[in-house]
């Protein structure tokens, strides 16, 4: 029992990260764009995130406190990442270049810049980044009230957590509402299934397209800069993000494009990803759950595809570029 | 006057025959502005642009032994590139080439570690080439079954499949092919499993000159290449043309695997003389932005690997030299995708700003 908390709290911890990358992912996808530049979009997420955080601390010295900190780290990561997906969205929708290139091309920008950032803030600051243990606490601190999280089992799994994780599950009901309740997410939903027919029917294709790859990439560049800030230790780290972002895609087709679904998706996902270190199966050995989440998400690719039940599938105009003129 | 109002501030017209001097105009250009945009993080760091990219120049093609590095750098970005054209003018994304390039390494180096010895060093080769040509075609065929039966996304599933790969290799690295126990290492290929080389770099590069030419030739000169064609135009004409397009896609994908499998072969043969997880190192993934922005013209592919792999190696001396994070490599290749990828628009189509007159437009 004790082993299973501690996995899930730890899946819900590594999760948090995946489930930023995931929501922002679907809401790009549910557009009808395919951006495979997430990972590159994480890097910078976590790059700026953590300098947004440094850089406010070194001017404001002792008096830095830790929700100012917070609030900063994500805004320069939501810029970050919407910034990139800015670079994706002008050259797909407006440029009209393949999205599968130009996301592979942001990917290596991507990395490169956070990879940069990071690098260069170590260097200019004489080798060695790291925020104060009063911000540390302050990121990784449990929110919620003492006497919740002392329930046994109850308590650790779910009220041990960092704000940013409640702040994530919010945000996947937010969206969840978003898609099914609102006039705005339907039109959202049917430019990602075809965008000529919602531009016949006045739908500006245009518009939705770039909201939703700004801010989704916006979304998925805080889960980089949370992946820093918490298990990272506000130190930066490019070998722990490095496959992050393609997990995250990987979780998109997991959760069959439904954020409610990324909620259990990424604990699951974050889960498999620590097993390793914690529980083991006879005959399977420990090194090839890693490889688990992605043998799982060709499953489900598999099966929506046998199945082809019409609720189940990508959005249909995924991946392809809508040119009013050539229909 | 009336009229302006209505115009938008530009509009844009489909060009129908640029003339090809301008197209490379443009082509050109774009580079030139890119390599420009690079000042900025250049500029960031403290340092000359113009002294850095002088570096860069330097440090990976004014000396031979520089010039030989960076040949090998190119080399696989070359051959992996091919090997993705045939799928991409398909319009079948196949973005699964580092997982073929693993895989292919992979089953050359189960040949390497255990047959070595066994069998003279020539047959070692053949026998570790044609291992690595069957483990690419079979992980490249995977996707490419479940995409002629159930329609599957490819794209997707590809991606999947490359972390596939790099887990399983992962797991042999550590346990079953570890070679000091705790080392995580695979050992080093004995002197019977390595390519030769051919003035300083392995004989790869040989063989990828000659595939770039077989690759032009299969692509515009065959039936298949024909078949490969239509399918990429449109998938109903090549059915109704009779086409099995099922089979014609697994093909496809078996022959870009088995040449994926290839380089993979070339990296641990060649270039590493051992297998670790990361062996494609991104390169499969590069190797697609070297494909497309040759338009999946063989020959355009030498040039452009050939300047990626000088960004990439000259960067390495810049790090040393200048001290600028070597990641400033990916920053400028990043760049140079995004500008080249754009520049296809301007030959594609024409900006027509809103007042100037119309005639003065199509006289051109």
């Amino acid at each position: 029992m004790n082993m299973i908390v501690t996995l899930v709290t730890a899946g819900i911890t590594f999760g948090t990260v995946l489930m930023y990358g995931t929501l922002g992912e679907i809401l790009t996808e549910k557009s009808g764009n395919l951006n495979l530049g997430v990972e590159g979009i994480m890097y910078m997420g976590g790059a700026f995130g953590l300098a947004g955080a440094f850089y406010y601390e070194k001017a404001a010295g002792a008096a830095a406190s830790g929700p100012i900190a917070i609030i900063l780290a994500l805004l320069a990561a939501f810029a970050a990442g919407a910034a990139a997906s800015a670079i994706y969205s002008f050259l797909t929708i407006t440029l009209r270049t393949n999205q599968n290139v130009t996301g592979l091309a942001l990917s290596i920008f991507g990395t490169g810049v956070g990879q940069f950032v990071g690098e260069f803030m170590r260097l200019s600051e004489g080798g060695y980044v790291a925020l104060s243990n009063n911000l540390k606490n302050a990121f990784s601190a449990a929110v919620m009230p003492s006497f919740l999280q002392g329930i046994p089992i109850i308590g650790p799994i779910a009220f041990s957590h960092t704000i940013f994780f409640y702040m994530a599950v919010v945000l996947a009901v937010l969206m969840h509402l978003y898609f099914s309740r609102t006039r705005s997410g339907l039109y959202l939903r049917a430019v990602g299934e075809s965008p000529a027919t919602s531009d016949a029917a006045g739908i500006n294709t245009t518009k939705y397209k770039y909201l939703a790859t700004i801010i989704g990439g916006g979304i998925s560049a805080i889960g980089g800069m949370v992946y820093i800030v918490t298990t990272a230790g506000c130190v930066w780290n490019h070998e722990g993000l490095s496959g992050v972002g393609w997990l995250a895609v990987a979780l998109v087709i997991f959760c069959i494009w439904r954020p409610l679904n990324a909620i259990w998706g990424s604990i699951v996902f974050g889960a498999m990803m620590i097993m390793y270190l914690r529980v083991s199966i006879p005959f399977i050995p420990q090194q090839l759950y890693k490889i688990l989440p992605y043998v799982v998400t060709v499953i489900v690719l598999i099966f929506t595809s046998m199945r082809n039940s019409r609720d189940k599938q990508p959005p249909a105009s995924l991946g392809l570029n809508y040119f009013r003129e050539e229909r | 006057m009336k009229n302006d109002i209505r115009t938008p501030f530009v509009r844009l017209a489909k060009r129908n025959d640029i003339d090809p001097k301008k197209a490379w105009i443009i082509r050109v250009s774009s580079i030139i502005i890119a390599l420009i945009l690079g000042f900025i993080p250049i500029l960031i760091t403290g340092s000359n642009p113009f002294e850095a990219y002088s570096v860069i120049v330097q440090g990976s093609l004014l000396r031979p032994t520089y010039f030989r590095q960076t040949v090998k750098i190119a080399i696989p970005l070359l051959a992996c590139a091919l090997a993705i054209a045939p799928c991409f003018k398909m319009r079948f994304w196949n973005i699964g080439a580092e997982g073929q390039i693993t895989i292919g390494a992979m089953c050359a180096s189960y040949f390497a570690l255990y047959w070595v010895g066994k069998v003279p060093h020539v047959v070692l080769l053949l026998i570790m080439f044609l291992a690595a040509l069957a483990g690419g075609a079979v992980w490249g065929l995977i996707p490419a079954f479940f995409k002629a039966k159930w329609n599957t996304n490819e794209t997707l599933f590809t991606l999947m499949m490359n972390y596939i790969a790099i887990g399983i290799v992962a797991w042999l690295q550590g346990g079953p092919w570890e070679g000091r126990q705790g080392s995580q290492l695979i050992p080093q290929f004995k002197d019977a499993a390595r390519l030769p080389d051919v003035f300083g770099v392995h004989i790869g590069w040989i063989f990828s000159l000659i595939l770039v030419v077989l690759m032009y030739f299969y692509m515009n000169k065959t039936k298949q290449g024909y078949e490969v064609a239509v399918i990429g135009d449109s998938v109903n004409t090549a059915r109704y043309a009779g086409m099995n397009v099922g089979y014609i896609i697994m093909r496809t994908m078996a022959i870009s695997g088995a040449i994926s499998g290839f380089v993979g072969f070339m990296i641990v043969s060649g270039a590493n003389y051992t297998l670790y997880s990361g062996v494609a190192d991104g390169v499969g993934f590069t190797s697609i932005s070297v494909a497309w922005l040759s338009q999946l013209n063989p020959f355009a592919m030498i040039v452009i690997s050939m300047l990626l792999a000088v960004l990439d190696k000259g960067s390495t001396t810049l790090q040393s030299r200048m001290s600028i994070p070597a990641s400033i490599s990916d920053i400028i290749t990043g760049i140079l995708l995004f500008a080249m990828l754009s520049c296809e628009f301007f030959i594609n189509y024409r900006l027509i700003f809103r007042g100037r007159a119309e005639g003065k437009e199509d006289g051109k």
